[in-house]
């Protein structure tokens, strides 16, 4: 594992409006970090767009364009045209939510994606509408409780990296907010690249999730150790590369920590170790299959 | 240095899209987002071309769609670069909240819509429902007549848009001006840089003075938004009379928000806009030939409305026949509303207005029938409170 030293400028500013223990946050003050203050960003609506503040506040000391929902891609790849036209160095990153990059903006992000549009797009993935009060997205697993899943979602969750892999773009990886080194490498590597390159950050939710606000750290650990949610990055689509080895907790240690999951049967919740134990065997297959490359 | 302006441009035939495209190029964009669309893609076509030529120097991207090409045309318009983008009927529909996006976030878009039935069913002809049904987005929109209106047109509306940060629309009819050729002159790139100062907006997403743009209002914020906007678009009144009067210095072609052909002593005035204008130009001519003493009066100008000055024109004539080639489906004809409801706020009780509805799904609007047309409002005895279809004269 690479290890980044965390730079010390905060871009994103105490004081926001996140709720209390909110994975989010913490996610978007390493992103920003990572970025750096030559950076403009594109937020649609999502959670995100709450803590960048209400007009005429800002919580990040960068540019914000707040673009209609289905746009964020869309708006990215005409900015970053607009300031190589206009002779401009600058890191345009978007910062979206699961609902706004699964759903509702797929067409725009694979269109820009397709064109190898140049721009780092941060998907915060918390895995619900959260910031409408925790309704389902596409990217909502299997079995999860959200108020408009009352019996627990019945089809499984989108596999927006193998999406987006799929394009051939040249990075996308996973991340999470509890290896903060970790994530802060992948902000470093995509930013030494061009083109379109993707970040699909899991950050858990208190309110959605149904669990403490001092647990979103620890849940998140769960997810990665129990190969739920591996940290691995792809390169040109092709290349395949786990950045942290979990140590392989069962699922049932996440699952269980989490209100949203609390009518699961033992039947259910073997169901889920199958699925989570054939996707890891998956990702191994892949890493092993093509070596890695240097990264230049 | 008026006699210099002959010499001071090229004339060529040109379709009223390519004519639309020479505008962009003039105009020198940075950018043009662009999704193809029948009948706008000989616009795309020969930017592209003009691209590969290397005379065009803007970055041409071709999204994949039309609500992105918006999207991306506002976020490259914040952070200060020209824009321009073209599109029809249902890309102009899928765009249309990305249209009320430009004008509320003041981001000086130029758009060239050509005017489109909107399906169901399909169709590829002129209607003028697609632009007008854009008509409470906040842009301005200018209607267009032919290839080298619209080619005059583009670049005055970079020069209002960019003066008020408010974006604009030319709209042209489909094949009527799209895709039939006329004798058009492009004006020289000098001419043009004198006419159109570069684009640099007061404020832009700019990593030196960060800011944020578009975030969540309060309701008295988001009420301060609306009437800057509001205010703005007024200002569009004069500044569109401004740009018309200064292109026509350097190009001898000179435009307003609303034009006028033999309106004077008129017993019976047309009011129109877009193609049908053009024939309604023969229609009078034939029958103040016949000594019947018709006029033209040509709304260019829809948004803002140039309410006092439609008021103004028509307050001393009998009749006003208003030529509709659209249909608000409840209501009738759109550019009649809008006649009716100047006249009504200027209290020009005088005009019997009789609403006529022509053209619609492209069929064609002759001279004959523009002359029947005349004929049928003359010999009422009074307006009637609907719409008269033409099909039934």
């Amino acid at each position: 594992m690479s290890t980044t030293a965390e730079p010390e400028a905060e871009l994103f500013c105490p004081g926001h409006a996140s709720c209390p223990g909110c994975a989010v946050a913490l996610a978007v003050r390493f992103v920003l970090k990572g970025l750096g203050p030559r950076t403009v960003l594109v937020i649609p609506p999502s959670c995100i767009a709450v803590m960048a503040g209400p007009l005429p506040l800002s919580s990040m000391q960068v540019p914000v364009f707040q673009t209609a929902f289905e746009t964020t891609a869309a708006a990215a790849a005409g900015l970053a045209r607009a300031f190589r036209a206009r002779g401009e160095e600058v890191t345009v990153a978007c910062l979206a939510g699961d609902g706004g990059t699964h759903d509702i903006g797929l067409q725009a992000l694979s269109g820009a994606a397709e064109r190898d549009e140049d721009f780092i797009y941060v998907c915060f993935d918390n895995e619900a509408y959260q910031n409408t009060g925790n309704q389902k997205s596409s990217a909502t697993p299997w079995g999860a409780w959200t108020s408009s899943t009352p019996r627990g979602k019945p089809t499984r969750k989108k596999d927006i990296v193998e999406i987006m892999a799929a394009h051939r773009i040249p990075y996308a990886a996973t991340a999470c907010p509890a290896y903060p080194a970790d994530l802060l490498a992948k902000i470093e590597r995509a930013r030494t690249l061009g083109g379109t390159r993707f970040l699909h950050v899991l950050c858990p939710c208190v309110p959605g999730w149904g669990i403490a606000d001092d647990a979103s750290l620890r849940v998140a650990r769960l997810a990665v150790e129990s190969r739920l949610f591996p940290l691995y990055e792809v390169r040109d689509g092709l290349r395949y590369t786990i950045t942290h080895e979990p140590v392989g907790v069962p699922v049932k240690e996440y699952l269980s920590a989490q209100a949203r999951y609390r009518h699961l049967t033992d039947e259910a919740i073997r169901q889920i170790q199958e699925d989570v134990d054939q996707g890891w065997a998956r990702l191994v297959g892949r890493a092993r299959a093509l070596p890695p490359r240097a990264f230049a | 240095m008026l006699t210099q302006v002959a010499t001071r441009h090229t004339r060529i035939l040109l379709t009223g899209d390519h004519a639309v495209a020479y505008a962009a190029l003039r105009a020198r964009p940075h950018l043009i987002p662009v999704y193809p669309i029948t009948p706008q893609t000989p616009v795309l076509e020969k930017l592209l071309e003009l691209q590969e030529l290397g005379e065009l120097t803007a970055d041409i991207m071709t999204v994949e769609s039309e609500h992105s090409a918006m999207a991306a045309c506002i976020a490259a318009s914040l952070a200060g670069a020209r824009v321009f983008t073209a599109t029809a009927s249902q890309g102009l529909a899928l765009m249309h909240e990305m249209l009320h996006y430009a004008a509320g976030g003041r981001a000086p878009v130029v758009l060239v819509n050509v005017n489109r039935t909107l399906a169901s069913p399909w169709g590829f002809w002129a209607d003028q429902t697609d632009s007008l049904a854009q008509r409470d987005t906040g842009w301005i929109q200018l209607y267009c007549e032919s290839a080298q209106e619209a080619l005059d047109s583009v670049l005055q509306a970079f020069r209002v848009a960019e003066a008020l940060l408010v974006p604009a629309m030319v709209v042209i009819e489909a094949l009527y001006v799209s895709h039939t050729l006329e004798p058009v002159e492009i004006p020289d790139p000098e001419l043009v840089d004198e006419f159109l100062p570069p684009y640099e907006p007061p404020v832009r997403l700019d990593p030196a003075t960060p800011r944020g743009f578009g975030g969540t209002t309060a309701p008295v914020q988001w009420r301060a938004n609306r009437l800057a906007l509001k205010a703005a678009m007024e200002l569009a009144l004069d500044a569109v009379e401004e740009a018309g009067r200064r292109y026509g210095e350097l190009t001898e072609r000179a435009y307003s928000s609303v034009e006028t052909y033999r309106a004077e002593d008129a017993e019976l005035v047309i009011v129109t806009a877009g193609g049908i204008a053009g024939t309604a130009r023969e229609a009078v001519d034939q029958l103040r030939g016949q000594g019947i003493p018709v006029g033209l009066v040509k709304l260019r100008l829809f948004r803002p409305f140039p309410s006092a000055r439609v008021a103004g024109l028509l307050a001393g004539v009998g009749k006003v026949a208003v030529i509709d080639r659209n249909c608000s489906v409840g209501s009738g004809g759109i550019f009649c509303q809008e006649v009716r409801a100047a006249l009504h706020a200027h209290r020009v009780t005088g005009p019997q207005v009789f609403s006529f509805i022509a053209g619609l799904g492209g069929v064609n609007v002759s001279a004959d029938r523009v002359m029947e047309i005349c004929r049928s409002a003359l010999n009422a005895v009074s307006a009637p409170p609907d719409p008269i279809l033409e099909e039934r004269l």
